[in-house]
C-alpha cells in the first residue's frame, strides 16, 4: 500500500490535514485580507461577532479586529512552532545518536544530561528563559526548544541503539567506513521515520507553549499572537467574551489537526505498530 | 536494608539534581542583559545604590565567577533564595506563604487527573469500538489539544460568569470568616474549578494511556488462562487486566507532576489562586527576578521529591520491578 493511502485510511488524520491546511492558508493570505496591521484600530471597540459587516468575530477593548488578529497570529504560530521544533531536534537528534551509538560511559553521561532537562518543570523553566533574556522570536524559540529536546535524545538514542547491531551497519564497519559516515548515511536515515512522527507532535505543544507564554505576557511584543489575545481579553471577560473566544478556537484547531496527523502518520510509516494498536 | 539504600541513592540524585538546577539559575542571571546586581534586584532603577551595593557583597559580585557559584550554592542550599526588593521580605518567606495553596491545588488536580484518566481509560477499553468508546477517546483529543489556560477562562465564563454555580476567583470567600469544616467547605468550592481544569489536559493523556495497556494486557496470556478458566469476565477486568495496566499509567503520572506544577502557573493566573504559580506571574509583571528563580527552584524541588516518592511507592507497590532491574 502507497504512503498516502495507509495515511488516508485514517479518517481522523485527512480531518487533521484538511485543517492544517486551512490554517496555512489563512497564515499566508493574512496580509492580503488585512492588509494594515493587526495592532491598528480599525472600528468602535467591543464590537460582537456578526454585528457588523466585515467584523465578523467582533473587536476588542481597543478596537482591533479580532478575525484579523486570529489570522496574523496563524503565521506566528506557526512559525515559532516549525522553527522551534527544528531547534530542538538539531539539539536532541546528536546527543541521542552519540549516545545510543557509542554507549558506554558517554551514553551514561548524556541520558543523565537528558534526564535532568526532563526532571525540570517544562514551562516553569521556558518562563524563566523568556523572563531573563527578554521577551523576543529568538528568545521564545530558544526557550521551547530547550524545555523540548529530551524526548527526541531518548527516541534517536533507542532507535540507534537498535540499529548499530545490524547486519548492515557492522558491514559498514568492516569495509573500513569512517565513524561520522556510518552515523550519517547508514544509521541516522533509518531513524526519519520515528522522528518525523514525533516532530509534528513536537510543532502541537510547541504552539500551546508559546500560546501559554504569549498569554502571560512574554510574547514578542512586536507579534499578535493567539495567547496574547486571550490574555489581553481576560479582563474583560464579563463584557466581551469572544475576544478571548476565537484566538483560543484557532489554537485548539491547529494543535487538534496537527496530533491527528502526527497519528496519521505513525500510522503509514509504521504500519506494522498501528495493526495492533486497534 | 534494601529498601533504605535504594531510598538513600535516590536521595543522592535528588540532591545532585538541585544542585545543577541552582547551578543552572547562576548562570540564567548572568546571561541576562546587564549587571548581575541590578538584574537580581528588579526592574532597572528600582534599587537604590545601597541595596545595590550589599548585593554585590552578599554574592561577591565582585570576585571570580567560581567564587561566586560557590556563594551562591551555599546560600541556596541554606535555603536562602535571596530578598525581593518589591517585596521588601526574603524570597523563602514568600514562597512559603503561598506554597500550601499550590500543593493543594496541584495535589487535587493529580488525583483529580489521575482517578477521571484510569476511569475513562478502563470504560473506553471495555467498549472498545463501540460508540461510548468514540465519545471517551474524542473527548480526550480535544481536551489535549486545548490550551489549559483557555479552558480555565471559558469554563470560568460558563460556570461562575453564566451560570453562577462556583466563585469566580480566589482561595476562600474573603470576610466570611468561615472556620473549622464550613471553611474547608468554603476552600473546596474555591478549589473545583481551578483544579479540574488544571487536571483535564492529564486526565486525557492518563484515559489514552490507560485505554492503550488495557487492551495490550487483554491479549496477554494470563487473561486467555483465566478466561479459559471461567473466571468471571468482570473480575478478569478488574483483577487481571486493569491492575497490569494501571502500573505504567501510574509511573507516567509521577513522572509528569512537573508539567502539573508548570501548569499551575497558569491556572493560578487565572483564578487568582494565591500560589506559588501566581507569585511567579506577579514577580513577571515586576521583573522581580529573584522571586521567579526562587519559585523555579522550589518547584523543582516539589518535583524532585515528588519523583522519589512515586520511585518508593512504585518499588514496595510491585516487587518485581527488583529484578527487573
Amino acid at each position: 500500500m502507497s504512503f498516502f493511502k495507509r495515511f488516508a485510511r485514517n479518517k481522523g488524520a485527512l480531518i487533521g490535514l484538511i485543517i492544517l491546511l486551512l490554517v496555512v492558508l489563512a497564515a499566508i493570505l493574512a496580509p492580503y485580507f488585512y492588509p494594515t496591521s493587526p495592532w491598528r484600530m480599525v472600528t468602535r471597540p467591543f464590537l460582537p461577532p456578526m454585528a457588523m459587516d466585515g467584523y465578523w468575530l467582533g473587536t476588542d477593548a481597543l478596537g482591533r479586529d479580532v478575525a484579523s488578529g486570529v489570522m496574523h497570529g496563524a503565521r506566528v504560530s506557526l512559525l515559532i512552532g516549525l522553527v522551534s521544533t527544528v531547534t530542538a531536534l538539531l539539539i536532541g537528534v546528536p546527543i541521542g545518536a552519540l549516545a545510543g551509538y557509542f554507549g558506554g560511559l558517554i551514553d551514561d553521561a548524556l541520558m543523565r544530561f537528558t534526564e535532568f532537562f526532563q526532571t525540570i518543570p517544562a514551562f516553569a523553566l521556558a518562563i524563566v528563559i523568556v523572563a531573563i533574556l527578554q521577551p523576543s522570536l529568538y528568545s521564545i524559540v530558544l526557550a521551547i526548544a530547550i524545555v523540548s529536546w529530551p524526548p527526541v535524545a531518548r527516541l534517536v538514542r533507542g532507535e540507534v541503539l537498535s540499529l548499530r547491531s545490524r547486519e548492515y551497519v557492522q558491514a559498514a564497519v568492516v569495509i573500513g567506513q569512517s565513524t561520522p559516515r556510518i552515523i550519517f548515511t547508514q544509521v541516522l536515515p533509518n531513524t526519519i521515520a520515528p522522528i518525523t512522527v514525533m516532530a509534528s507532535l513536537m510543532v502541537a505543544s510547541a504552539i500551546l507553549l508559546e500560546s501559554a507564554l504569549s498569554f502571560l505576557g512574554l510574547g514578542d511584543p512586536n507579534m499578535m499572537t493567539w495567547g496574547y489575545m486571550i490574555g489581553a481579553g481576560r479582563t474583560r471577560l464579563i463584557a466581551a467574551w469572544w475576544i478571548s473566544f476565537f484566538p483560543g478556537v484557532a489554537i485548539f484547531l491547529t494543535v487538534l489537526a496537527l496530533n491527528l496527523v502526527g497519528e496519521g502518520l505513525n500510522d503509514a510509516l509504521n504500519p506494522r505498530l498501528s495493526q495492533e494498536g486497534g | 536494608m534494601h529498601l533504605l539504600r535504594f531510598i538513600g541513592g535516590r536521595l543522592i540524585k535528588g540532591v545532585i539534581v538541585l544542585i545543577a538546577i541552582a547551578t543552572l539559575n547562576f548562570f540564567l542571571i548572568r546571561a541576562a542583559p546587564g549587571d548581575p546586581a541590578s538584574v537580581m534586584a528588579g526592574e532597572a532603577g528600582a534599587a537604590d545604590a545601597e541595596f545595590l551595593r550589599q548585593l554585590r557583597e552578599q554574592f561577591g559580585l565582585d570576585r571570580p565567577l567560581y567564587e561566586q557559584l560557590w556563594i551562591y550554592l551555599t546560600d541556596i542550599l541554606t535555603l536562602d533564595l535571596g530578598f525581593s526588593y518589591r517585596q521588601g521580605r526574603p524570597v523563602i518567606e514568600l514562597i512559603a506563604d503561598r506554597l500550601p495553596a499550590t500543593l493543594l491545588l496541584t495535589g487535587a488536580a493529580f488525583v483529580f487527573s489521575l482517578v477521571l484518566g484510569v476511569i475513562l481509560g478502563v470504560l473506553a477499553a471495555r467498549r472498545a469500538g463501540k460508540w461510548s468508546d468514540s465519545a471517551i477517546t474524542t473527548g480526550a483529543l480535544f481536551f489535549y489539544a486545548m490550551p489549559l489556560f483557555w479552558i480555565a477562562l471559558m469554563s470560568q465564563i460558563i460556570f461562575s460568569l453564566w451560570l453562577g454555580w462556583l466563585p469566580n476567583v480566589g482561595f476562600e470567600t474573603i470576610g466570611a470568616g468561615y472556620t473549622g469544616l464550613r471553611r474547608a467547605l468554603d476552600i473546596g468550592t474555591h478549589l473545583i474549578l481551578p483544579a479540574t481544569t488544571l487536571g483535564l489536559f492529564f486526565t486525557a493523556l492518563y484515559a489514552r494511556m490507560m485505554r492503550a495497556a488495557m487492551l495490550e494486557i487483554s491479549g496477554a496470556d494470563f487473561v486467555k488462562t483465566a478466561r479459559a478458566k471461567g473466571v468471571h469476565e468482570g473480575r478478569i477486568v478488574r483483577r487481571h487486566i486493569a491492575r497490569n495496566a494501571i502500573l505504567p499509567v501510574v509511573t507516567l503520572a509521577g513522572l509528569q507532576a512537573g508539567q502539573i506544577v508548570g501548569g499551575a502557573v497558569l491556572t493560578e493566573t487565572v483564578f487568582g489562586w494565591p500560589g506559588i504559580g501566581r507569585l511567579m506571574f506577579e514577580a513577571l509583571a515586576q521583573r522581580d527576578y529573584q522571586v521567579l528563580l526562587g519559585v523555579f527552584f522550589v518547584s523543582s524541588a516539589m518535583v524532585v521529591l515528588f519523583n522519589l516518592i512515586t520511585d518508593v511507592v512504585y518499588r514496595v507497590a510491585d516487587p518485581r520491578i527488583e529484578v527487573g532491574r
